[in-house]
């Protein structure tokens, strides 16, 4: 008996993290999708119209150009991204290996840029870097978000779901306080979503042009006067990795459309 | 900068037939300012042209308060397989040019 309750408190101590109490029930995730109006739902569905879909093009073309010292294309080394990239992006956030630091998919598309093309990074939200992020995420469009928060990368997942409840700004506003506590509700002209993560790179109507995961971030950090954190910044990757966490089971979008 | 024109690849003579244009543009309105107060330039395109067999079925003269990269939507009549060329210039003079062909039976 005694064994048996150790046995037991051992498992609750090893449980997975994925069983760890979520705020939104898996059965209760809506996509930002859910929350745009009927004209932007069916901008977002068809190919033609999503102005996003320029972007895959434009990451299509990129993935065949040869660039760098290396005097090599993307499809030279992956080959076919239609099956190399297929349900890579819905794994990001990702442990690298080798430095143990946590990349996002335009990390880790700069880190082949430079270390194996040889060639001058892309700025961060470039045409160029974003068209590549959405052409390597439109591969896993319908597929399942599943990040993996285990071994390495449990320390990043720990700092960004703390980021996540940690008030901030002027406001002093937490990233629950709307997005798990308030969604459904009406912020100015706006509907507050669960802040989901699954449609980036997305084409954002405010913006007129595609942006990243990051450039949304920057915009709620924004709308609650809190300090803005320069692109690439550790922190976002931390704080989306909780988020694809959280997104669990969402099928990617990319490319979105978002007002 | 790209372009897409999407009609059906055949249709009957005498069918209407949809055409829809999407054109990567930032249609930069003019009215909006850098982070240091500069006045950024305005950059639309100002002519959206479409020739079908060289005869021109669609013009459209656009300005600021068009979104960034337009979508565009008509109907024309399907008269003898062809060409369809949609063409546009904008502000800063830059010209692009998009082809569809169409093809007609009956
Ligand atoms: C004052 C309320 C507020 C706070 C606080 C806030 N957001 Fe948002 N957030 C919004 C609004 C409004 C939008 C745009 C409409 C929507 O999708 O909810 C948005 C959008 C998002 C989206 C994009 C959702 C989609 O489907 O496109 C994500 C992701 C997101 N927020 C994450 C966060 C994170 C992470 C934090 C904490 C750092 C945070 N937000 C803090 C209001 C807020
Ligand atoms: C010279 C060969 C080479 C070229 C060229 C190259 N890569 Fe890579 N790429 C690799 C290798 C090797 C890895 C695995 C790195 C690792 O696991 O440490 C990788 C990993 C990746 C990953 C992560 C895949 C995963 O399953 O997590 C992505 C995404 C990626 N590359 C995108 C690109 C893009 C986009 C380009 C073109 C801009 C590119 N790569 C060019 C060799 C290359």
């Amino acid at each position: 008996m005694k064994a048996l309750l150790l046995l037991a408190a051992g498992m609750l101590v090893a449980a997975p993290a994925w069983t760890q109490n979520r705020v939104i029930p898996q059965a209760g995730l809506k996509s930002g999708f859910e929350f745009l109006s009927p004209d932007l739902k069916k901008m977002q569905l068809d190919d033609f119209a999503n102005p996003g879909t320029l972007w895959v093009d434009r990451g299509e073309k990129l993935w065949r150009a040869e660039a760098g010292a290396a005097k090599k294309s993307c499809a030279d080394c992956h080959g076919d991204a239609r099956a190399s990239m297929k349900g890579v992006a819905a794994r990001y956030p990702q442990v690298d290996r080798h430095s143990g630091d946590l990349m996002t998919l335009e990390a880790r598309i700069l880190q082949s840029r430079v270390e194996r093309q040889k060639a001058v990074p892309f700025a961060r939200e470039s045409e160029d870097l974003l068209a590549l992020s959405a052409y390597v995420a439109y591969q896993s469009r319908g597929m399942a978000m599943e990040a993996d928060i285990e071994g390495a990368a449990r320390k990043h997942f720990d700092a960004g779901e703390a980021m996540f409840f940690r008030r901030r700004g002027q406001l002093n506003l937490n990233c629950a306080h709307c997005h798990d506590a308030n969604w459904g509700r009406t912020l100015y002209a706006e509907r507050i979503s669960q802040g989901q993560p699954n449609a980036y790179p997305a084409y954002r109507l405010e913006w007129q042009t595609l942006g990243s995961l990051e450039r949304r971030l920057r915009a709620c950090l924004s709308g609650v006067r809190a300090e803005i954190l320069p692109f690439g910044s550790p922190e976002y990757a931390d704080l989306a990795l909780y988020l694809s966490w959280r997104a669990k089971g969402l099928p990617i979008e990319t490319p979105g459309v978002r007002r | 900068m790209s372009a897409r024109i999407q009609i059906p690849a055949e249709a009957k003579r005498g069918e209407i037939i949809e055409v829809r244009i999407l054109i990567q543009h930032v249609m930069e309105t003019g009215y909006r300012f850098d982070d240091r107060g500069t006045p950024i330039a305005r950059n639309v395109i100002t002519s959206i042209l479409c020739n079908y067999n060289g005869r021109e079925v669609m013009r459209a003269d656009t300005s600021s308060g068009i979104a960034a990269n337009p979508y565009l939507q008509f109907c024309m009549l399907a008269e003898a397989s062809g060409e369809l060329v949609l063409s546009w210039v904008d502000d800063e003079g830059v010209r692009g040019t998009e082809r569809a062909s169409l093809s007609v039976s009956g």
